[in-house]
């Protein structure tokens, strides 16, 4: 264990996040750019170091907690949705970061994650989705796409996979964002956004597992595919993608639409301007994942998807214990055990 | 005392009797659960002592008039010391022809049995599955009984028709009119019942009268009638002096976390996910809310203990309940929280099992699961309630046990206790055992280094809050390095922390109370030995046996894991050692391989609680 001396937030860097236990992910892991990315941002956060909790499941995404010099619970597999609502409905005034992967939040936590969605904590929710179970060594996992062949599909995977944004949407998610590590500039914007989110913010982060499935996310961050095949979402700017820029998204009454704007001699803001906080467009885009709009291919959406707070569990909770409180004061412990229908045998 | 402020009746016979025992009978929606609680209410505010015991389907409304739909409640309440339910009744009310069916058994011979005639017309002898035109009322079967029949339905009816409330209502109030009638009977007063009435229907003025007038119709029609030729007098108990109220298991456990967190000085925290006959408690606590108490509840029975852990992670007091079911559902996060070293108090009211089992009814067959069912090594302390009014006891001690030496802990108490009832001389707060919490506020190791599993002479680890500046480190469920608790691998090390969190759970035995007779001597022919629920039974058949000549002691254990220290000394002292269990031997099992002593089982499983008789006549067998 380290030796841990009080220092001002203000001073501190990067370094005073990182614990004194090696890394051990694989040489070229994804996880480390996450890791990396986090400690970059949090020194800037304004919140004292030991206020922060990382709360993990199982998996190697999971080991994470080990290397953030901050308080963390590295539980069991699925569960640490479930956990950091306890960690926040009993202490409001903590940061909760959960850090999870596919397998560990939509496979065997999947019920916990809905129901965290929908409860909304205001925690912060990262899923390090490499679209494989990289731990227990490589078999497909909720994000593989069907077709997929792993040790245990040798003959391919025919599960259809889930679409995750789509799937925290469908659970009144109040924060949906996506993510790569391989744009560490993107991730720490999207982490900073999250913090700043009152609510649940879920963090898709593509991350590359080298050994298991390299190069899963390759067409989002190689220069020679990464322009057309992602696009990166900005609040009330309009959804631009393309090699030169020149590719616009519109909507043609419900259905999206891609046009060349340029071309077209159409200015930018004829376009689908991205609002954060209208749902049934958030729904839209968050489908620009395997379904084809009149035939047409659509890039992977990256940044925030969706973000509209609405009231957080832990403040509800406290609020209501506050009301109830004013409205009858706490009873004392002697009228608690002694009920109000006694009798006395002298 | 109170004093009844009704004369006896002139027209009846009194007979004066040291305890009865009623059993209210009839459809799940004829409230006979209801019925029941009041007079139990006013029987303990008159002095009686007093047990109770619901015993209801699983269905919340089965078939009007099935057999399935039988819903019981049975107490027994006495100018003497009053440990059981009883195993036959004095009294039982039928509403319908399937709780006559039911019931009939356990009525003793000469009994009164007060029916309903209106649940006893052709379609309700049919759904009762007596034969085509046999009306048990009728044809002279219960000759050996006295039976009332009366039409409760048509008198009530005729005593509402001036209320201007719906058939349906009208229909709902006819217990009211048994309740009535058997205040009579008893010679109890009716003014607790009124007052609940009023209190319960404050905001509907008409239901409140409806219910009233019937109640007044029904003692009326006892005094005024004259089939009714005898009145039953059971005087107060001379119970130990103080001040009483009635109470549930369930209910003792819930006000016995609320204790823990008082006295502890910690929040409460309960995660918990629904479940029979467990659901309850998260009823109660969910009242607290004035109190701060915090309760959660979660998407399933993993996610109820794991918020827990959450909970108990940032220094609540932290609690998660349920039943065999959940408890299944739970046994990795228990495993998480062993490791971990962190208070956790898992409360499981047992219910028949395997799987879905017996909902409704009770059973002990979960003893065996509370000590083992993890994998890996990991002993954690067990406990167990022995009656409604000692939930709060033990669930007490089980708080102060997971605190104090940071460990998860598991009380046993199981749907017969949980859902009974009995008189409790209530503690005051400042005579409850006061539970030490520390947190850690500064490193503990040597040159301000923290060590989270540095231990302490109890083996226990520090309590360290997040929050706390200069305290930041990581625990999890992967294996500890002793002391500095980083993740280790290495062999000896696991050897050395399994043996270390064993002995921690050994050396509680030093913090709780010794073995000792309950009943009878420290030395005799006979031993029975008893755990949780049981208690009651045993007690009663081991007095009774005692006063009857027999050589035999009851020792009842509350602590099962760890045993108390004196437990194998205790043992020896006795020729023969009976165990029963409502299970098919479960604790026989621990005592045989720890102590090596040759005890014998008596074993129930028919998801109901043993009955004195049962008990009696095995220990006779054994004396002889
Ligand atoms: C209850 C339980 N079941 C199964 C496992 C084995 N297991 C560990 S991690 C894992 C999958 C991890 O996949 P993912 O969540 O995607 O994390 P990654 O390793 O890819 O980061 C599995 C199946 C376990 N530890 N616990
Ligand atoms: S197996 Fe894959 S995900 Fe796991 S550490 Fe290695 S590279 Fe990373
Ligand atoms: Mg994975």
């Amino acid at each position: 264990m380290s030796t841990t001396t009080i220092e001002p937030t203000s001073k501190m860097t990067s370094k005073d996040f990182s614990s004194d236990q090696d890394v051990k992910w694989c040489p070229g892991c994804g996880d480390y750019s996450i890791l990396k990315q986090v400690q970059t941002v949090f020194p800037d956060l304004g919140i004292p170091r030991e206020q922060f909790v990382f709360i993990s499941g199982i998996g190697c995404s999971s080991r994470f907690t080990y290397y953030m010099d901050t308080y963390g619970m590295h539980s069991i597999h699925g569960r640490a949705a479930a956990i950091a609502s306890g960690v926040k409905a009993s202490n409001p005034d903590l940061s909760v970061w959960v850090v999870s992967g596919d397998g560990d939040a939509l496979s065997i936590g999947g019920n916990h994650f809905i129901h965290l969605m929908r409860k909304n904590f205001n925690l912060n929710y990262l899923v390090f989705n490499n679209q494989i179970y990289s731990l227990t060594k490589g078999q497909y996992s909720p994000t593989s796409e069907k077709g997929k062949v792993t040790k245990s599909s040798p003959y391919g995977s025919v599960e259809e996979p889930f679409n995750p944004s789509e799937l925290a949407l469908g659970a009144k998610a109040s924060f949906v964002s996506r993510t790569l590590d391989r744009d560490p500039k993107h991730m720490q914007m999207v982490l900073k956004r999250a913090n700043e989110f009152k609510g649940t913010s879920f963090v898709e982060v593509y991350q590359n597992c080298p050994v298991f499935n390299d190069e899963a996310f390759f067409a989002y961050s190689d220069k020679e595919t990464k322009k057309e095949e992602a696009i990166f979402l900005e609040h009330g700017k309009p959804l631009i993608f393309g090699h030169n820029d020149e590719k616009g998204i519109m909507l043609d009454g419900i259905t999206p639409k891609i046009v060349n704007f340029k071309e077209k001699n159409m200015s930018p803001t004829e376009l689908w301007i991205h609002d954060e906080k209208d749902k049934t467009k958030a729904n839209l885009i968050s489908r620009f994942f395997d379904t084809l709009f009149e035939g047409e291919h659509f890039p992977r959406p990256f940044g925030v998807i969706y973000a509209d707070e609405r009231p957080v569990y832990d403040e509800e909770m406290t609020n209501q214990i506050k009301a109830v409180n004013a409205k009858k004061g706490k009873q004392s412990l002697n009228s608690i055990l002694s009920g109000d229908k006694t009798w006395s045998i002298n | 005392m109170e004093t009844l402020n009704n004369e006896v009746s002139q027209k009846a016979n009194v007979i004066e009797s040291e305890s009865m025992v009623v059993r209210f009978s009839g459809d799940s929606g004829d409230g006979m659960q209801l019925t029941g609680m009041q007079f139990t209410d006013t029987a303990a505010m008159l002095g009686n002592d007093l047990s109770t015991f619901p015993d209801y389907p699983s269905e919340i409304r089965a078939p009007i008039g099935t057999i399935a739909g039988v819903s019981g409640f049975q107490v027994n309440f006495g100018s003497k010391e009053i440990f059981t339910p009883g195993d036959l009744y004095d009294v039982l009310v039928a509403m319908n022809a399937a709780a006559l069916k039911v019931d009939l058994p356990r009525l003793k011979k000469g009994g009164v049995i007060i029916a309903n005639s209106a649940g006893f017309d052709k379609k309700n002898l049919g759904l009762a599955n007596y034969p085509p035109d046999v009306n048990p009322l009728e044809d002279g079967s219960l000759d050996n009984y006295i039976v009332h029949k009366m039409d409760i339905t048509k008198l009530t009816k005729n005593c509402l028709t001036d209320s201007g409330l719906g058939t349906k209502e009208v229909e709902r109030s006819k217990n009211m009119f048994v309740l009535g009638l058997l205040f009579w009977m008893f010679d109890k007063s009716m003014d607790s019942t009124i007052k609940f009435i009023t209190e319960k229907f404050a905001k509907k003025p008409d239901i409140a009268n409806a219910n009233i007038k019937t109640l007044n119709a029904g003692w009326d029609y006892g005094d005024n009638t004259e089939i009714f030729n005898t009145r039953f007098k059971v005087k107060a108990a001379k119970l130990p002096t103080g001040i009483y109220r009635n109470i549930t298991g369930n209910h003792a456990t819930a006000i016995g976390l609320i204790a823990a967190a008082e006295k502890s000085g910690l929040p409460l925290f309960l995660g918990s996910y629904p479940i029979t006959p467990a659901t309850d408690i998260l009823h109660e606590l969910s009242k607290y809310k004035a109190n701060g108490v915090k309760t959660f509840q979660a998407e399933d029975e993993i996610a109820g203990i794991c918020s827990a852990i959450g909970a108990s992670y940032t220094g609540n007091l932290a609690i998660t309940t349920t039943s065999g079911p959940g408890m299944a559902l739970k046994t990795e996060a228990i495993g998480l929280a062993t490791i971990l070293e962190i208070p956790l108090v898992i409360v499981n009211v047992q219910r028949g099992g395997p799987s879905t089992g017996l909902p409704t009814k009770t059973e002990q067959a979960d003893l065996l699961m509370a000590m083992y069912g993890r994998h890996g090594e990991s002993s954690i302390p067990v406990i167990a309630a022995a009656s409604p009014s000692d939930c709060f006891n033990a669930d007490y001690e089980a708080c102060r046990i997971a605190v104090e030496h940071m460990t998860p802990v598991i009380l046993l108490t199981d749907g017969y206790i949980a859902n009974g009832s009995e008189p409790w001389r209530f503690p005051t707060e400042d005579k409850l055992k006061p539970i030490t919490v520390k947190f850690l506020d500064k490193p503990n190791g040597a040159e301000g280094v923290l060590l989270p599993y540095k231990r302490d002479e109890k083996l226990v680890r520090p309590w360290i809050k997040p929050g706390t500046a200069g305290l930041e480190h990581r625990i999890g469920g992967l294996e500890k390095q002793d002391e500095t608790g980083n993740v280790s691998y290495d062999a000896l090390n696991h050897e050395k922390m399994v043996h270390l969190r064993a002995a921690k759970i050994e050396k509680i035995a030093d913090y709780i109370p010794l073995a000792k007779a309950d009943t009878g001597k420290d030395k005799a022919k006979l031993l029975v030995l008893g755990w949780g629920s049981t208690y009651g039974a045993i007690k009663t058949a081991v007095r009774e046996c005692i006063a009857e000549g027999g050589d035999v002691a009851h020792v009842h254990l509350h602590n099962i894991n760890p045993f108390p220290k004196n437990l194998g000394e205790v043992l020896k002292a006795y020729d023969k050692i009976l165990i029963p269990e409502m299970n098919s031997g479960q604790l026989l099992q621990l005592i045989r391989a720890k102590y090596l002593v040759p005890a014998i089982g008596l074993s129930k499983v028919q998801g109901l609680p043993f009955t004195t008789t049962e008990l009696k006549a095995k220990i006779v067998e054994l004396l002889k």
